[in-house]
């Protein structure tokens, strides 16, 4: 081997090495700002507004995005299922199927997904610009610690609005399903609702599906936080961020679901 | 955006966001079905309990009057050892027959409970002695065959 | 030297072992507007952190009033920061809320004030700016010079007794720039404030201020009130203040003699 493949290997192992620390030095400091935003919950909720604003924000404009896409999904699951269900001769487990996908798996994880997309980057771009021009110095310079005054509301305001979407895309993913199953395809409504009611566990599916989308919620809000505030403070800087959000976020969400689920169904 | 109208859009969010989580309780879920109070808690042995699960309706006369809470294998006897959660309201002989019936022909397995005609009701912690295994399809389909076979030498 | 509220002694300062600040020795005393300026890239605006507390300094220290800047606890540390007042470079305004918000925000922090108190402090900072009649616009509706006003009134919301500037100069058209000219001085007398201006505008700089500090390699290289500094013959301080494009600050960056870097260019 000559001395610059040799070299070549070295700078790429170097390299490698230097991402690899990189990237444990980044968890470390997300865990930080973790712990710092927990330890000054207390001071932002106090003022409700603030946290009632970043809900207005995450929450409330990402429902139309949210809505919609349930919709839609509730509406290609019944239709897919009720083609494969059809062959068994079985298609009153339409509601089953259409309501199982949705409270255990899709309604969380969809709702994650989007959300990161929506709010979470949107969060990301604004602290990132809020470093860009100084805002958050600023803050720093009135004695006021941004962390308590920026940073907690928004992810008191992700973590509560997160279970509430994921609810809301469950249940209107169902009243698409239902849509297609019974007025369009002509299963029998009552079918429908009482096959899916003794087969929907009130603890093993809905509240595990709830649990989900809380930890979804810590997860997508703290990752879109920790990048616009770990951002570089100029136009690329923010932009890269905004990209790491929404990647970051989908891995995250998706490997936490493997996770729970097999813990869950154990 | 001024503050009274951020708080009302967020009060209704809040509402539907509720409102869903109940109907998926409620609605959706068998939270208002599957609400046994106060249970007992009697086993049974099964030779084969077949796709039987934990959480499995009991039912006695088409309706469900309890749970299956667990369900293991006993090394001493070789058998399955389903443990039921029966509510406290419905009352049942010693001499009960448990058996696992398949709802319709691909539906899931529950356990149908039969009474007897004893004096005395189930305890709690007590053992339901008659029992009946699920029925395996490929069993029944081999003893068919295999008496057509012993048929047609005849 | 007990009249200097703001006192730097042999301050060193730099990141990843990259001195930036040798040994900085600077005091700024009661009521007076001074002045820290010097090229792009000189730290000044490091120095106003450095006393603001958002940074460490390496060796030496900082006070203010009579306690070290960086051995104060994180409350104590607060309890300072409320002494100050400062102006960032583009002001820095809350971009969410609107201009009215972003002054009453100190207030609302860390007073508990009644509403209507909060409103008559508003509208005097804002009516001392100029801007009273802007007070519904959103900050991002700002010109420059107005956003630069607007952050100067909040700035001074809570009456600080130290007002720092960085480069209040900076991107304003002359108009802007007399105005600011004029609030700092009147500010600065009208709060009995010590204000610290950081700057590379030598003209405006010099028409207001009472004593300035020239920053260069990493130390104060000159310092003077402006009219010394004007007749100053230290090469440097020439240089700067006339705004002569070579001197001891060289017109070229470091580079291999020119006429071998061309020929080179035949070889390749």
């Amino acid at each position: 081997m000559s001395s610059k493949a040799v070299s070549k290997l070295a700078s790429a192992l170097q390299n490698f090495g230097h991402r690899l620390i990189d990237q444990f030095w980044r968890l470390g400091s997300a865990s930080r700002l973790f712990g710092y935003t927990l330890a000054s919950s207390g001071e932002s909720l106090r003022r409700p507004f603030l946290v009632i604003r970043e809900i207005y924000f995450t929450g409330v404009l990402s429902l139309i995005i949210i809505l919609v896409s349930a919709f839609f999904v509730g509406m290609v699951l019944a239709l897919q299922g009720y083609n494969t269900l059809q062959k068994y001769g079985s298609s009153e487990a339409i509601g089953v199927l259409v309501a199982l996908s949705l409270v255990r798996e899709l309604g969380p994880v969809v709702t994650a997904l989007l959300f990161a997309g929506r709010a979470g980057t949107a969060i990301t771009a604004e602290i990132g610009l809020m470093k860009a021009t100084e805002q958050l110095s600023a803050m720093e310079m009135m004695a006021v610690s941004p962390i308590a005054r920026v940073i907690a509301p928004r992810f008191w305001g992700g973590v509560i609005s997160m279970p509430l979407l994921a609810s809301l895309f469950s249940m209107v993913g169902i009243l698409g399903g239902y849509l297609v199953a019974v007025p369009l395809i002509g299963v029998d409504g009552g079918a429908f609702w009482s096959q899916m009611q003794a087969s929907v566990d009130f603890r093993e599916d809905v509240m595990n599906g709830f649990i989900k989308s809380c930890v979804f919620g810590v997860a997508c809000t703290m990752i879109a936080l920790f990048e616009g505030y770990d951002a570089p403070p100029t136009a690329e800087g923010v932009s890269r961020a905004t990209t790491r959000t929404v990647v970051n976020s989908s891995l995250a969400v998706l490997g936490l679901d493997f996770v729970m689920t097999s813990f869950m169904i154990s | 955006m001024d503050r009274t109208k951020i708080d009302l859009w967020v009060g209704i969010f809040a509402a539907i966001g509720v409102a869903a989580l109940l109907g998926l309780a409620m609605k959706v879920g068998n939270l208002t079905t599957s609400n046994i109070g106060e249970t007992y808690t009697v086993t049974a042995g099964f030779q084969n309990i077949g796709g039987l699960k934990p959480r499995s309706p009991v039912k006695s006369a088409g309706v469900v009057v309890g749970r299956i809470d667990a369900i293991q294998f006993d090394s001493a006897t070789y058998e399955a050892r389903v443990t039921l959660k029966l509510d406290k309201r419905y009352l049942f002989p010693k001499d009960t027959f448990a058996n696992i019936y398949t709802a319709g022909l691909l539906g899931e397995q529950y356990i149908g409970l039969e009474p007897g005609g004893d004096e005395d009701y189930l305890q709690e912690n007590d053992k339901i002695m008659q029992t009946q295994d699920a029925v395996v399809l490929e069993k029944m389909i081999s003893q068919f065959l295999y008496s057509k076979a012993t048929e047609t030498k005849e | 030297m007990t009249d200097n509220i703001v006192e730097i002694d042999n301050l060193s300062f730099g990141y990843k072992g990259r001195l930036l600040h040798k040994g900085i020795n600077m005091s700024f005393p009661r009521g007076k507007i001074v002045a820290i300026m010097g090229g792009s890239g000189s730290g000044k605006t490091t120095i106003l952190r450095l006393i603001g507390g958002q940074l460490k300094p390496v060796k030496g220290e900082v006070r203010v009033g009579d306690k070290v800047v960086h051995e104060q606890g994180r409350n104590d540390l607060q309890k300072l920061r409320r002494k100050m007042g400062m102006l960032f470079q583009m002001g820095a305004l809350f971009t969410d809320l609107s201009v009215y918000e972003n002054v009453a925000f100190p207030m609302r922090e860390h007073t508990s004030l009644p509403e209507t108190m909060i409103r008559d402090l508003v509208m005097m900072k804002l009516n001392a700016v100029g801007l009273r009649g802007a007070r519904d616009l959103m900050a991002t509706e700002l010109s420059g010079g107005m956003a630069r006003r607007v952050a100067l009134a909040r700035a001074v919301a809570l009456d600080p007794e130290i007002i720092m500037y960085d480069e209040p100069f900076a991107g304003l058209d002359p108009i802007s720039m007399g105005v600011i000219c004029n609030l700092i001085r009147n500010l600065n007398d009208a709060l009995g404030a010590t204000s610290l201006v950081v700057t590379h505008d030598v003209k405006e700089a010099f028409s207001f201020v009472d004593y300035v500090y020239f920053v260069a390699d990493g130390v104060v290289a000159a310092e003077g009130t402006p009219a010394e500094l004007r007749e100053s013959t230290l090469p440097f301080v020439h240089q700067f203040v006339h705004g002569e494009v070579d001197g001891p600050v060289p017109f070229h960056y470091a580079a291999p003699d020119y006429r071998r870097d061309m020929l080179r260019g035949r070889d390749v």
